[in-house]
């Protein structure tokens, strides 16, 4: 086991140009992620969870200002000359992303884009080679007739299969972790799973870390070791999936508990969360989340709360001891 | 696919109708006795002749037989006797013909390569001064009479510099070269001409940059915005976030869709530059069927006119047809599903 | 002095609107209003001008610009400068007659094809798509040579090139907008077609076929020049932008004579461009806010 965390991200901050002077949609995050293991990264969306891992990978738009330190296997990645960090992107780091439609290239064949995967990282693969190892791909990832599938377009695949399609494609050459943002939103429910069954064996079998991106509680459920939660552009709340399912401490977390429909509840009444997450241009004074929660108090427009260790997770809320203390509520089974 | 094409295929003949008996039309408005314009005058007293004109064109009978007389003779090729040349329309238009092909494919070929060209160039660097001197230059391109540039252009380089020499397609003591094509290019070219070949050459030059000077700008809007179109898309993130480098990103990425609207406004300045060959022709003295058509419509010639018009419209038809089979080639969405 | 306060009402007037609206106009779209506004004035006031007569001689012929003849005087020794400004109540004029006519009928047909549908549809689209075969200055040559020489055969000639592709704009506007909801609303309140059809589908349809009528005013008074140069629309001696540049092309070394005339459809153009792309970011901006 190596010292030296796989992903080490520290007060990453990004920011965009707006009407009045610049943006930021991540304001300071921190977050540790080990070899092998996951990381989920839970929020609405607005709350800058996928924009903070693309600022890591360089892949926000240009007008888009990245401070602060994102390590990867000890490497800063912020600020890492372009040139150098494309030969990480597709070969150390790989990624999936939301919908898988509008991910890959309409007019180029899967196949024709697993390739190129392969051979901008191996300049003499040849050919050949690169499309058996296309179809060997397509096949560890349970895609059906590999060397019909590899000469289809984008549009030819079902929903799932393309998802999958873009998995193996982000695996090609063997990174050592791989961002999932948001990799089953654009599905259904019943084909979800079969990818989330997916991408948890292959993190396994290769010993791959993973950061998982996702808005549903449910989606890191059983595949997390550890849970951030954000909010408005923060960190809100972090620990381990135990910890946070049932140990947590911070009202936000709560309300994404709570509002997780229930199976053995069946006339239980639908949860939601008061209100809407705030735009980035319009952010409240103190804590972000203060406007829609419960507990709110007056500090709590005043002072945006830093994480505090109130329980057993850490917390960035004013009254998260209280919280704390009368946890133990088994919120959530 | 094949379905696709075969339904627009289908299309076409109705449409060619329709812009015959448009062309008909037209030419009924005669103002004079047609029957003066198709037999010679020292021949008007035989009445053999007369009588056997009268029957061919049907020029007694009444509208719609001599609609169908007018179809018919259409179909087998013959669209008058021009009042000008006194040779069948349809021999004149095929002597011009490739002419008029020369200077538009020429014109196509400089309008597409540089407004695409213009177009990736200023999507790559936006905003840059280049970006703006281009697409200045593109918009003088179509905001220009073709006619005035013609003219302005001819003086700078012809009179002036003496660069490129004056009007016509070879210099007025060289005779054309042998050759079935028509293209003094080609034909100068298969028969190991070069000397002939540069001299025709020299005097396509000018007129094929005016030509495609109009159509640059529309070409390279268009790329331009499609390129950066095709770069705001989610795939080109991906291949970012496979390592690939912004040339790969631009050329094998981005390119390959922003030229799938491109292609369709391929068709489109075809048509443009049919028209602008009118005016270029006119101004360069290049015989071709736009000076054929100036010719006719200046002197009132209406079989010409009408010839002119129908082939001008089945011209046109025919681009637009093979544009859309383009597109339907290019867009995989369309090919794979028909 | 009203005792609620002193912030007094103020009625914003069609005269501050459309300052403000010109206002949020692009800077080439400004510059494009300026220039037509030029023309405009000097459609209307030209024949007032203290400048030489377009139709008589002014000076020795042939002579290249200088300080008697800002543009020099042309084959028949008559001011260039003068005849150019002349020239707008030509071209001006009836490039504005062509698209107000082609856009006023091309529209209502559309309209009338997009909503009902069915044959009507057909009948339009098929005159449409025949139209459209042509090639727009063949077409425009052949219909204005069967009608005679002279300006406004030319025009009308024009009105029937024009016509198809507003007829294909504004059906396209209306087919989008009829599957609305405020429209079926209208239809199950118990609304007559031609009040659905007028009241609550045109007023949504107009924006696209404002920007593109601006664009072709341009590009009509560039068909007027050519079909005049090639000697289809204007009759000399009228100084006609068209007319004038083939003269000048007769005189090919006095190059002064086709100068005046072309920059000036140069500058229609290039106008009516600038202020075709400048609505079109107006009204993005408004669709999107």
């Amino acid at each position: 086991m190596s010292t030296v965390p796989l992903l080490e991200i520290s007060n990453l901050r990004a920011a965009f140009p707006g009407p009045n002077g610049p943006v930021e949609a991540v304001r300071g995050i921190d977050l540790t992620l080990d070899e092998g293991a996951v990381l989920g990264i839970v929020g609405e969306s607005g709350s800058g969870k996928s924009v903070a891992m693309m600022a890591v990978l360089q892949l926000l738009p240009a007008a888009a200002t990245v401070t602060g330190s994102a390590r990867f296997k000890g490497r800063e990645l912020v600020g890492m000359p372009r040139g150098q960090i494309r030969q990480i992107l597709g070969r150390e780091i790989g990624c999936i992303f939301q919908d898988p439609l509008s991910a890959f290239n309409p007019v180029l064949t899967i196949g024709a884009q697993i390739v190129e995967a392969l051979r901008l990282h191996d300049r003499h693969i040849s050919r050949r080679a690169a499309l058996a190892r296309t179809h060997d791909l397509l096949a560890s990832v349970s895609i059906p007739q590999p060397h019909l599938r590899a000469a289809q377009y984008p549009h030819e695949f079902s929903g799932g299969m393309r998802q999958r399609a873009m998995i193996a494609m982000a695996l090609a050459n063997s990174p050592s972790l791989l961002i999932a943002d948001e990799p089953t939103t654009a599905l259904d429910v019943t084909v979800q799973a079969q990818v989330l069954d997916l991408l948890r064996r292959r993190a396994q079998e290769d010993g791959i870390g993973m950061v998982l991106i996702t808005h549903d509680l449910g989606v890191v459920a059983g595949m997390a070791r550890n849970i951030a939660v954000m909010y408005g552009g923060r960190v809100v709340e972090t620990g381990s999936a135990e910890q946070i399912f049932y140990d947590t401490c911070h009202p936000y977390t709560r309300g994404l508990i709570a509002a997780m429909p229930r199976m053995d509840q069946s006339d239980a009444p639908l949860v939601s969360i008061d209100g809407t997450p705030p735009s980035i241009f319009a952010r409240p004074p103190g804590c972000s989340f203060a406007p829609r929660c419960h507990m709110a108090e007056p500090a709590c427009s005043l002072t945006d709360p830093a994480l505090v260790q109130a329980g057993s997770t850490l917390s960035a809320c004013l009254r998260a001891h209280e919280l704390a203390a009368e946890g133990n509520t088994r919120v959530a089974e | 696919m094949l379905r696709y094409i075969i339904r627009r295929i289908l299309g076409i003949p109705f449409l060619l109708l329709g812009v015959a008996s448009v062309a008909f039309i037209l030419s009924q408005s005669t103002k004079g006795d047609p029957l003066s314009a198709l037999v010679p005058e020292r021949m008007m007293n035989n009445p053999e002749i007369v009588n056997a004109v009268r029957a061919q064109w049907g020029l007694d009978e009444p509208f719609p037989v001599r609609y169908v007389i007018y179809m018919k003779n259409l179909v087998q090729g013959d669209m008058g006797t021009s009042f000008n040349t006194r040779r069948p329309v349809a021999q004149d238009i095929a002597d011009r013909l490739p002419a008029t092909l020369e200077l538009v494919i020429a014109a196509m070929i400089i309008g597409t390569t540089l407004g695409i060209g213009i177009g990736l160039l200023s999507a790559r660097f936006r905003y840059s001064v280049f970006d703006n001197a281009a697409r200045g230059f593109a918009l003088l391109g179509s905001s220009l009479p073709i006619f005035w540039s013609g003219l302005i252009m001819l003086y700078i380089f012809s009179v002036q510099l003496q660069w490129t020499p004056g009007t016509g397609r070879l210099d007025a003591r060289t005779p054309p070269p042998e050759g079935g094509t028509g293209f003094y290019t080609v034909d100068a070219a298969l028969s190991g001409n070069w000397p002939l070949l540069m001299e025709a050459l020299s005097h396509l030059a000018l007129p094929a940059f005016v030509l495609g000077w109009s159509v640059i700008g529309i070409v390279a809007r268009l790329v331009r915005s499609s390129l950066l179109d095709a770069l705001g898309q989610d795939y080109v993130r991906t291949a970012r976030a496979k390592g690939a480098s912004e040339r790969v990103v631009l050329i094998n990425h981005a390119l390959r869709n922003a030229l799938i609207p491109v292609l369709t406004v391929l068709g489109f300045t075809f048509a443009y530059l049919i028209t602008g060959a009118v005016l270029t022709e006119a101004i360069f003295s290049w015989p071709g069927i736009g000076s054929y058509a100036v010719s006719a419509a200046r002197s009132l010639d209406y079989p010409a006119i009408g010839g002119v018009t129908i082939v001008g419209a089945t011209a046109f038809l025919l681009a637009n047809l093979l544009t859309d089979i383009a597109y339907a080639w290019a867009n995989p969405r369309i090919k794979v599903s028909g | 002095m009203s005792v609620a306060g002193d912030n007094p009402v103020v009625r914003v007037g069609p005269g501050l609107r459309a300052w403000r609206f010109l206002g949020r106009l692009p800077i080439t779209g400004q510059l494009g209003v300026v220039v037509l506004l030029f023309w405009a004035i000097t459609v209307l006031t030209v024949q007032f001008w203290p400048i030489a007569d377009p139709l008589m001689m002014a000076g020795r012929r042939l002579q290249p610009p200088g300080l008697d003849h800002w543009l020099g005087t042309d084959a028949l020794g008559r001011d260039v400068l003068s005849r150019t400004l002349h020239g707008a109540a030509y071209t001006i004029p009836v490039s504005l007659m062509v698209v107000i006519s082609a856009v006023f009928i091309g529209s209502v047909l559309g309209a009338v094809a997009g909503y009902l549908g069915g044959w009507v549809d057909g009948v339009i689209m098929r005159a449409a798509d025949v139209t459209l075969s042509f090639p727009p200055i063949l077409l425009a040559m052949t219909v204005a040579a069967a009608l005679g020489p002279g300006l406004p055969n030319a025009g009308l000639a024009m009105v029937i090139v024009w016509w198809p592709i507003y007829a294909r704009l504004m059906r396209a506007q209306v087919l989008e907008v009829r599957t609305r909801e405020h429209v079926e609303a209208a239809i199950a309140g118990g609304a007559g077609k031609t009040r659905v059809l007028v009241v609550h589908i045109l007023p949504l349809c107009w924006t696209p076929t404002l920007i593109n009528a601006t664009m072709d005013f341009g590009q009509v008074a560039l068909l007027a020049a050519s079909l005049s140069f090639i000697g289809l629309g204007a009759v000399p001696p009228s100084p006609e932008w068209g007319s004038m540049i083939s003269e000048g092309a007769a005189k090919f070394y006095s190059w002064w004579i086709a100068f005046g005339p072309g920059m000036a459809i140069l500058s229609v153009v290039l106008a009516t461009a600038f202020l075709g792309d400048g609505l079109r970011d107006v009204f993005d901006r408004r669709g999107r806010a």
